[in-house]
């Protein structure tokens, strides 16, 4: 019994949805010994288990019974910066662009298969678990010294302007993410040009034609649709 | 055997009596309180009655009582609730009128409303205070009223011969005759006069003068003894319809028809007066036709407005009015007395001098050599009492001083070329040239100066050339032959232009109403939808009449102003007036005798139902309004309007109705197809799921991998499929909007791939993207879910090792996105069909879809404005092609 012996260094996990199925099926697919489970069936006891248990990562069904699930992450996020994935039916880019502003980490689709979630948990945990940002990021070709402000693809050094290295660099300290369009405009142009999004696409599209082999397959800077872009790291 | 068939009443009587039963029930009640003269205690009846209803309970309130300051009357008013009197301004004076709007919004079941033939104040919404009446009866509120026998309409003529005093403020018969109950306040005219005398009726300085005009013993014994057979009338009818409701059988004659000719003449009024009397004593029903010949006078303007006028009036007094057209009166009356069961023929005495009747015979002999079994009084006609106000009222035409001054200048003339000739030509040859002078005076001057024309023609005859010259003596009296002969053949060769010339003025008149009626329903007959007609009703009939219009449609629970003309607003008090006239279904404004103080006149389009609009009128020329002629206009373009956009509402319902069963169609379809794209997944799911808890360890590790392999390309599959029915629920209700922003196609196509990823494998892909390709508006999500689903289709119906293609192209505003594989393609003729829902082109391997991507994909892209169309390859293979518009 590994989850027993070494329950207070496992991650907590904690479940949040009122479908009992559905959190039967979370248990089945998490219970391998890497984490402690934990479950809220209404956003009032996420609320209270998000403050007693301190959850690592918060897995966050949209359509709870007593409160919105969008709400639930705005009044974590006033205290909490607990990685959040939301798991909702509601696959409208509104919804995943709303919750992603409020501050979600995630977003998965259900149904989502079991290797995704995983993974998603995976990048969730290592980002938060990190203490700082790991200085070089280094992935499948693509390598970027945030110190010495150099990217290099597959071994060559390349030239970026700078509103494209600090896409890139604000991609790669967020990497595994979605970053809502607004978010990266907020970020690297102002609050100004929050709705510009023709900038953001010209600056990804020129971004890609230099660090993607293929810019009609990207493999680096992937668009999540309506929503944003995620850098890939594995 | 037979009597006691005949005695069963029929089934159209008892038809006719449970559908006036119905009416009955349904329908507000009119209680008229008739007295023959002021002064006879109508309103204090009527308030006596109230008071009695008041007592039974009944919410009784006084709409509008004149205690004319009568202490006793005033006494009967405790208790009531009176409303206030409405205040309107006329002319700097305040006249109190009743507040029919108050008492519509009080809605009391009895209203008490008193004299009923009182004319309403310039400025209200009525003309006449019996249209209020009417207008609350319609409301469903009873009504109690007094009005003197003197005001009916139909006794109008005989009370002025009577008493000399002409009634201006009268009310139709059918108030009357529709009243539940008529109560008659009857007190002998001895006491009627005392009580006069005693002020009770008048203030004294009036009653004087009352009695001198109106109040003389004969008059009132008359009047009284009017309002009695009125009132024994009624009961009798009422005798009558209760008696024959129950099969009593009784001493009366077979029903009369009685049937009556206008021709247009002053007279006409009053022949239908009095075939309306006759009527009511032999209580038959009746009818009044005019007959449209070709030839005679009858084409005048006048002339025919007067006709008009005449059936609207034998219209209100209860005809039944028919226009005719034959070319002889007399056959057309009894053809159409034959048809009708007419049993008498009303005509007047023939008025004209006996000495026409040798040239032709007159009409009256006609109709009698004619009538056959019909019978045919002949009623005589006063003419000249009523002569006189006719010709007041009519409008006197210009004299042609002008013609006359031509005239006496062509004789002048004519004269003067004579003088040199005389000496050449016999005299008589001479008068044809005057002959010639007067034809020209009737075929450019008109009647009366050459009539003139003829006239000075013999007189400068006479005086220049018949011997003795130069005086108007005569010596030879076979001259007076020539002089007779020349005046008459002027005077029947001017009538005669004359007449022709009117004629062609009445064609063309028509022609021009005719060829603009045409144009209208030209233009409404190629209008599909209501904007086009209500174009057409605008441009036509501002172009014919000279007139400014609006047209109002009504929208949800008002009426807006659909179209009008450019300079026409109409502000809110007109918008009232319309709205009236909509909702009553009757003329107002302008013109009519509702709502008269309105800008416009304004008239309801309707066919037999229900109004369908509004036509507002703006007319050029103030006589217009009431010019029979542009009314009868206007109302043709009314009725064509109406029948237009009862079309279009028509046309409308069954396109609904296509739309409805076509919906049906889709629905059982999708019904068949859910219930099998949903099974049959779940069946491999539950049954996979099964075996696997049922026997896992029974089961071979090959078999188990199966089995969940089979589960999982299932469930992807449902999930597939419940995306697509979500999305075309979505694209057809409506509830999609594009949220279009600028797209990098490159990243478009990249996710198309990106979200494929497990089926392309390592299938070849040819992407053509031009470097120089700019932003383009779209929905990035429906976009690239477009190319998703015709990317998907592609791989899945062309070989492991064919490459497909996607290819992107900008030309002329135009986006072209196309998907090429090289697969077996689709038959031409299913080409067009493949986008249809549920369609399924027949799958080689099993690949089935939903039936739902392709007819997804032509949604999107129709949202977007743009069009999707397939085309086999020509070295084979299939083509998806969208364009999109770029702006």
């Amino acid at each position: 019994m590994p989850n027993l012996k070494s329950n207070a260094i496992l991650p907590r996990v904690l479940m949040v949805d009122d479908e009992v199925a559905i959190i039967r099926f979370l248990r089945s697919v998490l219970d391998t010994g890497e984490f402690s489970l934990h479950q809220a069936d209404n956003g009032h006891a996420a609320l209270a288990a998000a403050a007693a248990v301190r959850p690592d990562i918060i897995l966050l069904d949209l359509g709870l019974p007593d409160m919105d699930g969008v709400e639930v992450i705005r009044r974590i996020r006033e205290w909490s910066q607990v990685p959040i994935i939301v798991l909702s039916v509601r696959d409208g880019e509104d919804n995943k662009v709303e919750a992603l502003d409020a501050g979600a980490d995630d977003y998965l689709i259900k149904p989502f298969s079991v290797a995704e979630l995983q993974a998603r948990i995976r990048v969730s945990l290592r980002r938060s678990l990190q203490q700082s940002p790991e200085p070089l990021f280094n992935c499948c070709g693509l390598e970027v010294d945030l110190t010495h402000r150099r990217v290099v693809v597959r071994g060559n050094e390349i030239q970026l302007t700078p509103t494209e290295y600090d896409l890139l660099r604000l991609m790669v300290s967020h990497a595994g993410k979605v970053l809502t369009h607004g978010q990266i405009l907020k970020q690297i142009w102002g609050t100004a040009y929050a709705e510009q999004q023709n900038v953001l696409r010209v600056n990804i599209s020129n971004l890609r034609q230099k660090i993607e082999d293929d810019p009609s397959r990207p493999r680096h800077i992937v668009t999540e649709l309506g929503v944003g872009y995620r850098l890939k790291c594995d | 055997m037979r009597n006691d068939e005949d005695a069963r009443p029929s089934p159209e009587m008892l038809l006719r009596v449970a559908q006036a039963e119905e009416a009955e029930s349904e329908r507000a009640k009119l209680k008229i309180f008739l007295g023959y003269a002021a002064g006879v205690g109508k309103t204090y009846a009527m308030l006596e009655a109230a008071q009695q209803r008041l007592r039974d309970g009944r919410d009784v309130v006084a709409a509008y009582v004149e205690s004319h300051g009568r202490s006793e009357t005033d006494s009967l008013l405790d208790g009531l609730e009176v409303l206030p009197k409405a205040q309107i301004d006329y002319l700097g004076v305040l006249l109190p009128e009743m507040d029919l709007d108050a008492v519509l919004a009080r809605r009391p079941q009895i209203a008490l409303v008193d004299e009923l033939a009182h004319s309403n104040a310039p400025g209200s919404r009525h003309e006449k205070r019996w249209q209020d009446v009417e207008e609350i009866l319609a409301a469903g509120i009873d009504v109690y009223t007094t009005v003197n026998i003197q005001h009916f309409e139909s006794l109008n003529d005989v009370v002025a011969q009577i008493t000399g005093v002409v009634v201006r403020e009268t009310v139709p018969d059918r108030l009357l005759d529709n009243a539940v109950e008529i109560r008659l306040v009857d007190i002998p005219p001895e006491d009627l006069l005392q009580r006069l005398h005693e002020g009770k009726i008048y203030i004294p300085e009036k009653a004087a003068l009352a009695t001198e005009k109106f109040f003389k013993p004969g008059n009132l014994m008359a009047l009284r003894e009017l309002s009695l057979r009125r009132a024994a009338c009624r009961v009798d009818d009422q005798m009558r319809a209760y008696m024959e409701s129950r099969s009593i059988e009784g001493p009366w004659p077979v029903a009369e028809r009685l049937l009556v000719c206008i021709s247009g003449s002053p007279y006409s009024d009053r022949l239908i007066r009095t075939t309306r009397r006759l009527a009511d004593e032999m209580k038959a029903t009746w009818h009044t036709v005019y007959i449209e010949t070709p030839g005679g006078n009858k084409h005048t303007r006048e002339n025919r407005e007067r006709v008009w006028r005449d059936m609207r009036q034998a219209e209100s007094l209860g005809a039944q009015v028919a226009t005719l057209t034959s070319t002889s009166v007399a056959e057309a009356l009894i053809a159409y007395a034959v048809r009708n069961n007419v049993t008498k023929i009303v005509v007047g005495k023939p008025s004209k001098p006996r000495w026409r009747e040798f040239l032709r015979q007159p009409l009256v002999d006609q109709i009698i050599r004619l009538s056959g079994s019909i019978d045919v009084h002949v009623v005589s006609i006063a003419q000249e009492q009523i002569a006189l106000p006719k010709n007041a009222s009519r409008p006197s035409m210009p004299i042609p001083w002008q013609g006359y001054l031509k005239s006496l200048i062509l004789v002048l003339a004519t004269s003067l070329v004579c003088e040199p000739a005389h000496r050449y030509l016999a005299p008589t040859n001479l008068v044809m040239v005057y002959l010639l002078a007067v034809v020209l005076a009737a075929s450019r001057l008109g009647r009366k100066p050459a009539m003139l024309t003829a006239f000075l023609s013999v007189m400068a005859f006479d005086f220049f050339f018949v011997p003795p010259r130069f005086t108007f003596a005569v010596t030879d009296t076979e001259y007076f032959i020539t002089f007779f002969a020349l005046f008459t053949v002027g005077v029947v060769i001017s009538t005669l232009v004359s007449q022709s010339r009117e004629r062609a003025e009445a064609i063309r008149e028509r022609e021009v109403q005719t060829a603009s009626l045409y144009y209208l329903s030209r233009d409404l007959a190629v209008s599909s939808d209501l904007t086009g007609i209500v174009e057409a009703m605008v441009k036509n009939i501002e172009e014919s009449l000279g007139a400014h219009i609006a047209v109002l449609l009504p929208q949800g629970e008002r009426l807006e102003v659909k179209k009008s003309s450019i300079d026409l607003t109409l502000d809110m008090k007109e918008s009232a007036v319309a709205d009236w006239a909509f909702k009553n279904g009757s003329p107002a404004g302008r013109g009519t005798d509702t709502l008269v103080s309105a800008g416009l006149l304004y008239l309801p389009i309707a066919t037999t139902g229900n109004a369908l609009g509004i036509l507002g009128v703006k007319l050029k020329d103030e006589a217009d309004y009431t010019s029979p002629l542009s009314r009868r206009l206007l109302q043709a373009f009314a009725t064509q309007a109406a029948l237009a956009i009862e079309r279009v509402h028509l046309s409308k319902q069954a396109e609904h109705a296509q739309i409805l069963e076509a919906r049906e169609t889709l629905e059982r379809a999708l019904l068949n197809s859910i219930s099998h794209d949903l099974r049959t997944p779940l069946v491999t799911i539950t049954g996979a799921l099964g075996a696997l808890m049922d026997k896992k360890s029974a089961l071979e590790a090959e078999t188990r991998d199966d089995l969940l392999a089979a589960a999982w390309e299932e469930a992807g599959r449902l999930n597939r499929f419940v995306g697509n029915l979500l999305d075309m629920t979505r694209l057809e209700s409506g509830a999609l909007k594009l949220k279009r922003v600028p797209c990098d196609v490159q990243d478009l196509f990249g996710c198309a791939l990106a979200a494929l990823e497990p089926q392309l494998g390592k299938r070849r892909i040819e992407v053509r993207v031009p470097a120089e390709l700019p932003l383009i508006g779209m929905d990035m999500v429906l976009m690239t879910q477009v190319v998703v689903n015709l990317l998907d289709n592609a791989l899945k119906y062309s070989s492991r090792d064919s490459s497909v293609e996607l290819a992107a192209g900008l030309a002329a505003h135009t986006l072209t996105l196309t998907i090429s594989d090289r697969g077996p393609g689709i038959p031409e003729l299913d080409l067009a069909r493949v986008f249809d829902k549920f369609y399924r082109v027949p799958v080689p391997e099993g690949a089935g879809g939903t039936g739902l991507g392709l007819s997804i994909c032509k949604g999107i892209v129709e949202a977007h404005g743009g069009s999707i169309q397939a085309k086999n390859r020509d070295q084979g293979g299939l083509q998806m092609k969208v364009t999109l518009p770029v702006n």
